[in-house]
């Protein structure tokens, strides 16, 4: 293998003949490079799909309250429904297992003043637990902590585009901010890839908020993720179970859809799983087909190229070639151009879907690119078919006996 | 070094085989310059052939050098051919994208010599044929004389027991040929067995021994009598 001549006398057929090199190594270039391509539109695809739903946490679930649309147990349509702190205690304590993380929540529009910048935005209270079910990510400082909420402290975490606004390019950490008249320290900042909206909260502790704002134990919303390991199935079940049991508490007809509003996200990731599978398999597809032609290609000018140097081949054996020195020859040859073609279809793949990628975003197509292992994978598979391919013949080729091959024109 | 006996060799064609070689006797000592002649189809093709271990036989035993040749794979058959052979074809079998060198440095590349060393012979031996000026043009830039001596080249320089020729001077005009038997002569004045093989009677005439074959069997097996040039 590592015998230099024997590389020499393959570097040497190689250069000499062009026409076959170039025509062997464009086939393979040329799979690899669709494969790229294909692949990693297909992932760009996927990329968009998975974004739109990127905003929150797939495990979410949002319990809204409004108004009773009927009468039951006597009690008029029309009524609100309140939540309060004692909703948040029930629902704890009766699914402990079912339940990940958890918080109340309360919302309001506030004008935030920092020096002389100020704009409107949505306030929320709410838990430390919030940050997960909103996938905010702590991008400088920290999120509430536990001891915010007992001492409810006046801090807030804002996000990226508030400190951006009202900050310009400073840090907003261990800064003052001004809610409506009352100074919250700046604890963190962070962003939110659920996109601009959710980088325009601002968060503070519960019970600070709540004692503020809300008398006697009220609050707006509740969110939670449910247990990861339920599957879709359980957790809509989980969520189905947890709606009966508030309706229940409240006094609200089971089949009253305006009084508690539960917003379950195992839903939507039931069909984005089956859209992404569909899309997987087509993906796969595309990929598999690619790499077939590839074979096929490889195979038959494998085949030409053997057939071609027959006489040479015979030349070889008559001056002293054994069978395994002429099969060797071919699948070294076969392999390193394999090789080196199928890593300039690559790279060049790369190059391109790095090129074009960013431009391809109003055709849904978000960051096509290939895991290095696929197209690696892809680039020995067809390294392995060529070898396979070329063996054959190869064989036959090492086993014609040297006059035919030296009458072969 | 050769010895042939009862030698026998049909081809199947179609369902019906081609007697070609029917029970031939030949014996070829160290240092013989010999020529096979026949019209074609008379199996003179066939007999270097299988002389040469390019093909098998079907009856009969062909000793070479001492050594019974009977079921050889191809791996031993390439060893021996290599060792003990050296082949000049009528279409010369150059190989196209090999310099002249290289062509006559191939054989022993396949000895397992290193580079150096069989680039240095290679030279030696063009330089024997005469053209050492044009080791580093490809076949297609020689002229058919030129090639031929180089294919002379590369079946000496492995010091092979018996030069095989398979109508030389088939391609060539009457100068070159000329030219063509004088090395092959010369080679022979130097102790190595020559086995030629031609349908042309001048070229013939120029060896020690003519055998000649009509039908796959011996006709006649005679010494020529040159004249002596002083």
């Amino acid at each position: 293998m590592f015998d230099l001549d024997r590389w020499q006398e393959i570097f040497q057929a190689i250069g000499k003949n062009k026409l076959r090199t170039a025509l062997s190594g464009f086939t393979i270039a040329f799979a690899i490079l669709l494969f790229t391509l294909l692949f990693g539109v297909g992932n760009g695809l996927k990329h968009t799909f998975e974004k739109q739903f990127a905003g929150d946490s797939q495990y979410s679930i949002y319990i809204n309250a409004g108004q009773t649309t009927k009468p039951y147990k006597g009690l008029q349509s029309g009524r609100t429904i309140q939540f309060k702190n004692e909703d948040s205690k029930f629902i704890n304590e009766k699914f402990e297992y079912e339940i990940q993380y958890f918080s109340p929540n309360i919302q309001r529009s506030m004008q935030a003043i920092y020096k002389g910048e100020q704009n409107r935005y949505t306030v929320r209270g709410v838990y430390p637990d919030y940050q997960p079910l909103e996938s905010a990510v702590i991008q400088d400082g920290r999120f509430l902590s536990f001891l915010d909420i007992d001492k409810r402290a006046k801090v807030v975490a804002i996000g990226r585009l508030v400190e951006k606004d009202l900050f310009g390019s400073l840090s907003a950490v261990g800064k003052n901010i001004n809610l409506e008249g009352i100074s919250y320290k700046v604890v963190g900042v962070f962003n939110d890839p659920g996109g601009d909206n959710d980088e325009r909260f601002i968060y503070t502790p519960f019970t600070t908020f709540q004692g503020m704002y809300k008398p006697n134990d009220e609050l707006d919303y509740f969110g939670l993720t449910f247990n990861p390991k339920l599957n879709v199935d359980q957790a809509l079940k989980f969520s189905n179970l947890l709606t009966k049991m508030l309706k229940e508490k409240h006094n609200v007809d089971p089949r009253d859809q305006g009084a508690i509003r539960v917003r379950n996200y195992a839903e939507g990731t039931k069909n984005v799983q089956a859209f992404m599978m569909v899309l997987n398999i087509i993906i796969l597809f595309i990929g598999v087909g690619t790499l077939i032609a590839g074979i096929i290609g490889i195979s038959n000018i494998m085949v030409y190229i053997v057939k071609e140097r027959t006489k040479e081949l015979g030349i070889r054996k008559a001056l002293g070639a054994t069978p395994k020195s002429i099969v060797g020859m071919i699948m070294m040859e076969s392999i390193f151009v394999t090789a080196v073609a199928g890593y300039i279809g690559l790279l060049s793949g790369v190059f391109i879907l790095k090129a074009i990628g960013g431009n391809l975003e109003k055709y849904f197509i978000i960051n096509p690119s290939v895991e290095t292992y696929v197209v690696v994978g892809a680039t020995i598979v067809l390294i392995i078919a060529g070898t396979i391919a070329g063996y054959i013949p190869a064989k036959r080729a090492a086993s014609i006996k040297p006059i035919v091959a030296l009458n072969d024109e | 070094m050769i010895k042939i006996e009862n030698l026998e060799k049909s081809y199947p064609i179609g369902k019906d085989s081609l007697h070609v070689l029917k029970g031939l006797n030949l014996h070829i000592k160290e240092g013989e310059f010999v020529a096979i002649m026949g019209s074609s189809g008379s199996g003179k093709s066939t007999l270097l052939n299988i002389v040469g271990l390019l093909d098998s036989y079907d009856s009969g035993t062909y000793y070479l050098n001492g050594q019974l040749i009977e079921n050889l794979d191809e791996k031993k058959a390439a060893v021996l051919r290599n060792k003990f052979l050296g082949f000049v074809f009528q279409s010369f079998n150059l190989i196209t994208y090999k310099t002249a060198v290289e062509n006559v440095a191939l054989p022993l590349y396949y000895q397992g010599m290193g580079r150096s060393e069989r680039q240095l012979l290679a030279m030696q031996y063009l330089e024997k044929v005469g053209l050492a000026d044009r080791a580093n043009h490809l076949p297609n830039e020689l002229s058919g004389g030129e090639k031929q001596r180089v294919a002379v080249a590369r079946a000496l320089a492995t010091r092979p027991k018996v030069v095989l020729a398979d109508e030389p001077t088939g391609a060539l005009d009457s100068t070159t040929s000329h030219s063509v038997m004088e090395l092959l002569k010369d080679i022979n004045r130097e102790g190595m067995t020559v086995f030629v093989i031609t349908h042309e009677e001048d070229i013939a005439a120029q060896t020690d021994r003519i055998v000649r074959l009509k039908d796959g069997i011996i006709i006649s097996d005679e010494k020529v009598n040159h004249k002596v040039n002083v």
